[in-house]
């Protein structure tokens, strides 16, 4: 039985354990629920918990042992001349043979299985199993070695075998932890208690899982980006001012002879998320303004939603519209009046891009605008100050903090954004002050370098890590610096 | 009710001449205010003697605060809320289209039931309202109004060294004195008080009290008070409010010895409320 039926009956079992127990403890003070500590659903979580947890940590451990354990019995099972033992290329391929024989053996029909069967045991010549297994198209190509239709067989054996022992101790397991649940259950056992210690316990292997992957990605990136720097200086990756990586083909001893200087492309990265800013800053605060302090309920009921729809389309589509649409606009605008704008440019990107983080901007300061307590604006009021002069000087210098914070979060949206940027923002890496050139970003290289075909191990590939790692690093400052100036803000009025 | 309010007035008009022997600073006649459909003033008559502290008491929801808001015309802030009959400061009415609302607001200053210093230093707190209004002259003149008004609220002592500190670093008493110290910097004649001690501790409280009896001399001061000990020690003249409607209005000395309506009694009493 595979793992997958070993689990659902796992999960029928809890089912009935769990209406087991509820049944049980109530047959334990003759129908009186009020005699029990528990809840009477606790009960049956109890003994569903004891039925199910045993026998899934035992299913898991085995899962996850048994390939290992099959491949070892192979491996030591082959004889000594097969194909290097000691070579680990060779043996990995040997394996990788034997693999793709034994998939095939179950397609077979139970006479020609037995075929096999007794070629293994020897009662028959090899040389008809494997001209039964060529017939089949089971083996395909070279000649295959005795041996490795024995180590098939014998791995297919294995598996079998493995999937009967797991599935039968499962089913012990359960009975057991059943079994023993079932005799605690009586009206002063403490169900709650042992239920809600699984739940939290189960909470925190929830997050410890998303912990553990963050980590476990940045540790991949990291390991990538050192193998990177053995092959390039630091000083020149970060230092460098040129980008001209000389791609080379998979295979051709292309070297480090590129030039990796990040500074063009985070230049590129930094000029688009300014002119984004620009453009989000102003229209998002102001709308905020107009929203929280101007617009009326119904207005803003209706508007708000609607602005925060912009944070909603996939930025594919902003990109298109920046190739498509906005682009081609640009530059014809900037031919009617003697600018020269390519297509794409900084201005095309960032302004594309700034609409699309206009609601992160909109959005956050509306609600810590909203935040500030009514009384400052009584107060104001109660001076004689006038609806706009409050909102300058009480209203904003009390927000700014948190809407500091929220240009902040916007801006690492900026920086990190892929797709407006690989279709808006050209492919060149320059180093450049004029907004109507293109520039390139961090963001466009990584997608770059590692689409088309490519030998991974080289540097023109790895680059890809360190630029990842230096931009998850800018916009992990980023955010932890917004993070703190909100929290500092929040804490002002609670 | 209706006939005990219009007779409340019929007693109030004298009453307020006889007292001062001038014109009251402030005369609310006929004033109902709505909100949305429902009416939470009814035609309230009260006339506010000139220098001197006029207490609102009654129990919560009686109306004392919306009136109270309707003097600065602080109502106007809240979309659905109507205010009808007239209210006149110095005989002009205050809701006179031609009257602007941010000199009203100059001349009626406000201070509100939780100290709300804004999140600025001690120093701009004071000089938020002469700026706006454009009261300042120079650097030092501004130095000059910011002490004087702290010195009246009797804050400057115990904030001099400390003026460029935030306000909202002072105690709840402290606060409470700046909130006043700034009403005072743009020179009003009369100033509201809504409950201006119900966030306070008894010894914070009483130095806002010496407080109004100081600023009595120069000021007219309306002051909405739930304590009733409060309203006797710091006023001259009470009004009790009944569920939107002004029951009775006199000297304070009359109002808590010989209170004529029933329910004044029972309030004053502590039967309710």
């Amino acid at each position: 039985m595979s793992t997958s039926m070993i689990l659902l009956g796992l999960l029928i079992a809890a089912a009935l354990a769990y209406i087991v127990g509820i049944v049980r403890c109530r047959a334990s003070t003759g129908g009186d629920v009020a005699k029990l500590h528990s809840r009477t659903g606790y009960y049956g979580s109890y003994l569903a918990i004891w039925t199910v947890l045993p026998a899934l940590f035992l299913t898991i451990i085995w899962a996850a042992a048994e390939q290992p354990v099959i491949r070892h019995l192979v491996e030591t099972s082959l004889p000594a001349h097969a194909a290097g033992v000691e070579n680990d290329a060779l043996m990995s391929l040997t394996l990788g043979r034997i693999n793709s024989v034994a998939e095939g053996l179950p397609k077979l029909s139970q006479s020609e299985f037995k075929t096999i069967e007794n070629a293994r045991l020897g009662f028959t010549p090899m040389l008809e199993a494997q001209r039964l297994l060529q017939e089949k198209g089971v083996i395909l190509g070279a000649e295959p070695e005795p041996y490795i239709i024995s180590a098939a067989y014998d791995e297919v054996i294995y598996r079998h075998t493995s999937s009967w022992l797991i599935t039968g101790l499962a089913a012990l397991a359960a009975l057991a932890g059943f079994v023993y649940g079932f005799t605690q259950i009586r009206p002063r056992l403490r169900a709650r208690n042992t239920v809600e210690r699984v739940v939290l316990a189960a909470l925190i292997g929830a997050s410890t899982v998303a912990i553990l992957t963050t980590v476990g990605i940045v540790f991949s990136v990291l390991f990538e980006t050192i193998h990177f720097f053995q092959s390039v200086p630091t000083f020149d990756f970060f230092f460098g001012t040129v980008w001209d990586p000389r791609f080379t083909s998979a295979g051709r001893e292309g070297g480090a002879s590129g030039q990796f200087g990040l500074l063009p492309l985070l230049w590129g990265t930094l000029f688009i998320s300014f002119v984004a800013l620009a453009v989000a800053v102003p229209i998002g605060l102001y709308s905020a303004i107009y929203m929280s302090e101007y617009a009326g309920p119904k207005f803003r009921g209706f508007a708000k939603p609607l602005l925060e729809i912009l944070a909603g389309i996939p930025t594919i589509v902003y990109g298109l519209f920046a190739l498509i649409t906005f682009g081609p606009f640009l530059r014809d605008t900037g031919a009617m009046v003697g600018l020269d704008i390519a297509a794409s440019s900084v201005l095309t990107a960032g302004i594309v891009m700034g609409i699309m983080i206009i609601p992160f901007v909109s959005s956050l300061s509306d609600d810590i605008i909203s935040a500030v307590p009514q009384s400052l604006r009584e107060g104001s009021y109660g001076l004689g100050a006038t609806k706009s002069e409050t909102i300058r000087k009480v209203v904003l210098p009390a927000a700014l903090p948190g809407i500091v914070g929220a240009v902040l979060l916007a801006a690492s949206r900026a920086i990190g954004e892929t797709m407006i940027v690989v279709l808006a923002a050209g492919i060149a890496a320059n180093l450049t002050l004029n907004p109507f050139e293109s520039v390139t970003t961090i963001t466009v290289k990584i997608v770059s370098q590692l689409t088309g075909d490519l030998e991974f191990n080289s540097p023109q590939t790895l680059v890809a890590f360190a630029l990842g790692l230096t931009l998850f690093v800018i916009t992990l400052a980023l955010n932890v610096y917004a993070l703190y100036i909100v929290r500092k803000y929040r804490e002002q009025y609670e | 009710m209706e006939q005990i309010a219009t007779s409340a007035t019929a007693e109030t008009a004298p009453m307020s001449g006889v007292a001062n022997g001038e014109a009251p600073k402030v005369t609310a006649r006929d004033v109902c205010v709505f909100y949305g459909a429902k009416q939470a003033l009814f035609d309230v008559n009260l006339d506010v003697p000139r220098n001197s502290v006029t207490a609102l008491i009654g129990p919560s929801g009686c109306g004392k605060s919306t009136f109270l808001r309707c003097l600065n015309r602080m109502n106007d802030t809240i979309p659905i809320c109507r205010v009808t009959g007239k209210i006149e400061l110095d005989e002009q009415d205050i809701y006179d289209r031609d009257l602007d609302v941010v000199e009203l607001r100059a001349r009626v200053g406000m201070v509100f039931q939780k100290p709300n210093p804004f999140p600025k230093s001690i120093f701009d707190n004071i000089a938020y309202g002469p700026r706006i209004h454009g009261l300042v002259r120079d650097k030092t003149h501004l130095e000059e109004i910011v002490e004087t008004s702290l010195e009246k609220a009797g804050l400057w002592k115990e904030v001099k060294d400390r003026v460029h500190e935030p306000g909202t670093g002072l105690s709840g008493g402290q606060q409470q004195r700046l909130c006043i110290a700034r009403a005072i910097a743009t020179t009003p004649d009369v100033i509201l008080m809504d409950e201006p001690c119900s966030a306070l501790d008894p010894i914070a409280t009483a130095k806002v009290e010496e407080l109004i009896h100081e600023l009595r001399q120069n000021y007219t001061i309306v002051i909405v008070t739930h304590s009733m000990q409060q309203a006797r020690r710091v006023s001259q003249k009470t009004a009790f409010f009944h569920i939107g409607y002004l029951v009775e209005v006199g000297d304070t000395e009359q109002i808590f010895e010989n209170p004529q309506d029933k329910r004044t009694q029972d309030y004053i009493m502590g039967r309710f409320g």
